[in-house]
């Protein structure tokens, strides 16, 4: 489903380059909750960027989902994202004018694709079990709602994957808890989930776990017992 | 996206920052409702004046002497040449030689001191025959006009305008009094019907009219038997064109002149009249236009500014809408339609404002003419306010369109 070589990635600032990336190969299967953990500054959050196709590398081949897409134009990447990736943010990043149902219908109306649009955005929300909260505002649900709604947004183009990018860290452990357990039920759907954090207890609900120090790959392990609170 | 989306982020947009939307909109309202009430101000007055100049009579020609030339060749005032005579008008009024002129009449005036009791009036002085009504359009209130008989008696009798009755003699009729022009005593036989032009300068109301051989005799005194000008009646407005070149053929050969070019005479018609004041007040109207125009491109600014406000507020959720697939396209399309539907609503309600204003303006300012608004110019402001919004939206939207996903992501 996704497979990154020799990924490099330099920011340049001025006079000084910054390499966050030195050279990450991966691969990851379809139906595989991978979780990416490192420490601030650790290069995951380029590497996320890279994975969501909102960036592109400086070197290497990122290839997902058949399409390679290391060398693809703005609008092409504009269209990989809209149908092979669903986002879910820290910070929810749902457009607050707009209800719940029409957030999750958005993908929908930017892939062009009119058909069934709001029954497609309902049975999104249904999913995720917000299908009486449709009609509210972003600043009408709670924080562990909203990111539900993040969830059925992702969800709704079908997408290849979905990437997480600490869905949890703006939560309560009680509806981080109910968030994880949603993905993992999504993964045991079939859904292959990225998911993108620094905390060791979020990680546990994947099934590997790969760890990203100063902008390479330093381990890579599948923990054989899950932890206490992914149980 | 389809533009009706478009429409609808567009509707949703705006109405999330009312105020600040109502208020770009103004700017626009007030630049659409300018053009629309000065451009209708400005064709007011080109009917007015074409109305005006209408009353004088269409099938109208002036002839005038040319400019006289001192001994050294340096030229006079226009018309200060004495080349037309009384017989000169005879000649042009038979029919034989110029089929297509009705009658022609002599003028020679200035300005005349007019008493009457106590009352004093100054006043524009004709002298002329008895033809002067029929060819400038001149009806009688009451009384009669002088005849060809005391044109020839040079009779002291006098017809005077309507605004010529009332300052002189108050509510009293004037009929058979007599009164002083120039300290002549002449008594009134006739006073005309209004010809309802405005007033000023050229009033056709504030004139009295006079046998012009009685006005050579005593009012004129000093400057011989002269004709300041001859006024020919064409026999239709089309004719007039026929009878200048009759009437210049007469004049020609009666004052013996072979090379048209040395003409010492000039002939205008009331077409070139209309038409030079048709030009004049063409130019006043585009001026007018322009100037509400400026207004218009201020309000577009305003657009522009506001536009780019909002971009900066939206950086966020731009950023949110192109990770989750909105291309470049998308975004540019979103603002330009928020930009054009705020110009346009703007342009509409302008329009609105503009044709209220037009409606009010004439009761409130009596001096104006009365703004005559035409379709195409309501159709061409509402365009030109969208045509606004696209282009002072397009800077704007294209910055939001090429903002980097990432970098509008992690904007607070």
């Amino acid at each position: 489903m996704i497979t990154l070589e020799g990924i490099t990635k330099i920011y340049h600032t001025g006079e000084v380059e910054v390499a966050a990336l030195k050279g990450i190969s991966l691969h990851i299967p379809e139906g595989e909750f991978v979780a990416i953990m490192g420490p601030s500054g650790s290069g995951k959050s380029t590497l996320m960027n890279l994975i969501g196709c909102l960036d592109q590398p400086t070197s290497g081949r990122y290839i997902l989902d058949g399409y390679d897409v290391s060398a693809l134009t703005d609008d092409q990447l504009a269209w990989i994202r809209n149908r092979k990736i669903g986002f879910v943010f820290q910070s929810y990043n749902l457009i607050p004018r707009a209800s719940a149902v029409h957030n999750v219908e958005m993908p929908l109306i930017y892939a062009g694709d009119n058909q069934q649009r709001r029954e497609r955005a309902m049975a999104a929300l249904e999913s995720v079990g917000l299908l009486e909260r449709a009609g509210h505002l972003p600043n009408e649900l709670s924080g562990g709602q909203q990111q539900r709604v993040a969830v059925a947004r992702a969800l709704v183009t079908d997408p290849a994957i979905l990437l997480a990018d600490e869905p949890t860290g703006n939560l309560d452990s009680e509806s981080s808890i109910e968030i994880m357990k949603l993905l993992r039920d999504l993964n045991q759907q079939g859904r292959t989930i990225v998911l993108i954090t620094h905390e060791a207890e979020i990680a546990a609900f994947a099934q590997r776990v790969v760890r990203v120090r100063d902008g390479v790959v330093v381990s890579d392990e599948r923990p054989a017992v899950a932890t206490e609170m992914a149980r | 996206m389809s533009i009706l989306e478009g429409l609808r982020l567009a509707v949703n947009g705006l109405l999330s920052n009312r105020l600040r939307s109502a208020l770009t909109m103004l700017g626009i309202l007030i630049g659409v409702s300018a053009v629309i009430l000065l451009v209708g101000v400005g064709n007011g007055a080109s009917v007015a004046v074409q109305q005006q100049i209408q009353s004088l009579g269409s099938n109208l020609l002036t002839v005038f002497p040319s400019n006289a030339r001192s001994a050294g060749g340096v030229q006079q005032g226009f018309g200060t040449g004495s080349s037309l005579t009384l017989e000169d008008v005879k000649a042009i009024a038979n029919r034989q030689s110029s089929p297509d002129v009705v009658t022609a009449i002599p003028s020679a005036g200035g300005r005349a001191q007019l008493t009457y009791g106590n009352q004093n009036w100054n006043s524009s002085l004709t002298g002329t025959t008895q033809d002067f009504p029929s060819v400038r359009n001149y009806q009688l209130a009451s009384g009669q006009f002088f005849t060809s008989g005391e044109v020839d008696a040079s009779s002291k009798v006098a017809v005077i305008g309507p605004t010529v009755a009332t300052n002189l003699f108050g509510g009293a009729d004037p009929i058979g009094q007599v009164m002083k022009i120039n300290r002549q005593n002449f008594r009134v036989i006739g006073v005309f019907a209004p010809k309802g032009s405005s007033g000023g300068f050229n009033n056709q109301d504030d004139v009295v009219v006079v046998p012009i051989t009685s006005a050579w005799s005593y009012l004129l005194g000093g400057r011989g038997r002269n004709v300041q000008q001859i006024y020919v009646e064409a026999t239709s407005a089309e004719a007039t064109t026929a009878a200048t070149t009759e009437v210049t053929q007469v004049l020609l050969d009666r004052h013996h002149i072979s090379d048209p070019a040395q003409a010492d005479f000039q002939i205008l018609s009331q077409q070139d009249v209309l038409a030079s004041a048709s030009q004049t007040t063409g130019v006043l109207t585009l001026m007018l236009g322009a100037i509400a125009g400026i207004s218009l491109v201020v309000g577009g600014i305003g657009i522009m500014n506001i536009m780019l406000v909002t971009v900066t507020e939206r950086t966020r959720e731009i950023g949110i809408r192109k990770a989750i697939g909105a291309r470049r396209q998308d975004i540019l399309l979103q603002f330009l339609i928020e930009s054009m539907f705020l110009s346009g609503l703007g342009g509409a309600l302008g329009i609105l404002v503009g044709f209220g204003l037009a409606r009010l303006l004439p009761i409130a300012v009596s001096a104006l003419p009365t703004p005559v608004i035409s379709t195409p110019s309501v159709f061409m402001a509402f365009g030109i306010s969208v045509g606004i919004g696209l282009f002072f939206g397009l800077y704007p939207a294209n910055r939001a369109a090429r903002l980097r996903p990432i970098e509008a992501l992690r904007y607070e």
